[in-house]
């Protein structure tokens, strides 16, 4: 266990954690590219999503992103934007980006989609236009879904981001492929233990404000659905089918 | 870095520096798309598909080897199922790249840590899968067995797990696509079978070819590879097809 020993000592020499390169500004740098990527996948998903789901069609295109993005290596994606001449920050953002798209796409489609179609009726029967009707009852019917989408999208971004220390990108991966490179094993556990953390904090983190956003009424409804599709769910057996399955994997 | 063989890739690669490249000034001497490129390579791309394709069957296979019956275990005690998919989703909330370079200290530089990790992200999607098809048996096929005088086990072997066979096979699917794309991660332990040959390209003067031909042959495997297991889910559930087409 000398390995476990040096990580331990790496991660209590100071000087890692300071400086530009060190623990405390890759995080910072980490958490700002996810949260760029998000945002932007988010500004593309949700108008698209919210459109699509409004309209009621458009099931094959959020099928088809879900599908391509799993088969899609977020790794290939990251080397062609790296060797087109983008740099670091951009390339990063913009390849993570686009896997982050079909989670909150599919999320927010079905979340529109799912609204009880005599719930609409009855809106549009009080003499709601179909604008007013999406903002004051669609929307907030669909907000648990859409939440949901967009945590998995941050998780999903947040694992990702790591892959693109390899192709010269900044971030707490950085410290894995340095440590990789010069053979310090110590190293590289202390940052892939440093990853992991960050990871599972903030998927916890998120995990809570979901519930702490959810209004209660609606909470029983949205953790059924987070936990899979339903098993007399006739689609269940299709894999793309299922908005909150497992998401792309980097 | 070690873990890139950085000294094959001065041997076998045949493109042009990039300083003749400058110098040429021509800009399309860099295709994104190059036959010629696959043919003087094809040896090395054949390699890298070879380690790509062998490392994603095995992992499916091991990780079907351990989630059917873990899986059935979560069904036939209830009490295991919240723990059992607990530790999974955990496990898969750890980024790949963190997950096979943990297991390096101890595993050595290779295929076993790419191979251990890519097992535990597809156990997460098969060990959903298993019990969401295992918990969606109709309730009156269940009745029905054990009105015939069925045990527990019984009922589980020839009863629930050949209805749930649709929802086994449509995870294996999920979990196969997502492995050939994990694959490449594999890079940074110097395994990632085409992702090795996107890296290459990466560090070889942005050599776009390569890049793109590996990325396309991803895409590609993924795709066979689905509808293998699909044809082959069509063939372990005829009664299935049966029932649409009456």
């Amino acid at each position: 266990m000398d390995v476990l020993t040096e990580a331990y000592a790496w991660l209590n020499d100071p000087l890692n954690w300071t400086g530009r390169r060190g623990v405390l500004a890759l995080t910072v740098e980490h958490l700002r590219l996810s949260g760029l990527a998000v945002l932007l996948a988010a500004a593309v998903a949700l108008p698209l999503g919210i459109w699509l789901g409004h309209r009621r069609r458009g099931g094959v295109i959020t099928v088809v992103a879900a599908n391509t993005s799993r088969a899609l290596p977020t790794f290939a994606l990251l080397t062609i934007f790296a060797a087109t001449g983008l740099f670091g920050a951009t390339a990063t953002v913009l390849a993570v980006a686009v896997f982050a798209v079909p989670p909150i796409l599919s999320n927010t489609f079905t979340g529109l989609m799912e609204v009880d179609a005599d719930v609409r009726d009855a809106a549009r029967g009080v003499g709601m236009s179909g604008g007013r009707s999406l903002a004051l009852v669609e929307l907030p019917l669909a907000l648990p879904l859409i939440g949901a989408g967009l945590r998995t999208a941050s998780t999903q971004v947040l694992a990702t981001v790591p892959l693109a220390a390899l192709v010269g990108g900044t971030s707490l991966g950085s410290i894995i492929v340095q440590g990789m490179a010069l053979q310090r094993y110590g190293q590289v556990v202390a940052g892939a233990l440093l990853v992991a953390v960050l990871c599972l904090a903030v998927e916890g983190l998120l995990a809570l404000a979901q519930r702490a956003l959810t209004p209660a009424p609606m909470r029983a409804r949205a953790s059924r659905r987070r936990r899979g599709p339903a098993p007399d769910d006739a689609d269940a057996t299709t894999p793309a089918a299922a908005p909150d399955a497992a998401p792309a994997r980097s | 870095m070690s873990a890139v063989p950085g000294s094959v890739v001065a041997v076998t690669s045949p493109h042009v520096p990039s300083a003749v490249l400058a110098a040429a000034g021509d800009p399309a001497a860099n295709p994104w798309l190059s036959w010629d490129y696959v043919q003087r390579n094809w040896s090395d791309i054949s390699r890298a598909l070879e380690q790509h394709t062998t490392l994603t069957v095995q992992a499916v296979l091991i990780a079907c080897a351990i989630a059917v019956p873990l899986g059935m275990l979560a069904h036939l005690r209830p009490r295991l199922a919240a723990p059992i998919v607990g530790t999974s989703s955990v496990l898969y909330t750890i980024p790949s790249l963190a997950l096979f370079t943990v297991l390096v200290p101890w595993t050595g530089i290779g295929r076993t840590p790419v191979l251990i990790g890519l097992v535990v992200y597809a156990l997460l999607v098969l060990v959903r899968n298993v019990l969401v098809g295992l918990g969606g048996v109709d309730e009156s096929v269940r009745d029905a067995a054990r009105g015939l005088g069925y045990g527990r086990l019984r009922l589980l072997l020839t009863v629930e797990l050949p209805n749930a066979l649709p929802a086994i096979v449509a995870g294996i699917r999920l979990a196969t696509v997502t492995t050939v794309a994990l694959v490449t991660v594999g890079v940074v332990v110097g395994y990632g079978g085409l992702g090795n040959l996107m890296f290459r390209g990466f560090r070889n003067n942005k050599y776009h070819a390569e890049i793109l031909t590996a990325t396309l042959l991803c895409l590609a495997l993924a795709l066979v590879l689905d509808l293998f297991l699909w044809l082959v889910g069509r063939a372990v559930t005829p009664w299935a097809r049966r029932g649409r087409e009456a």
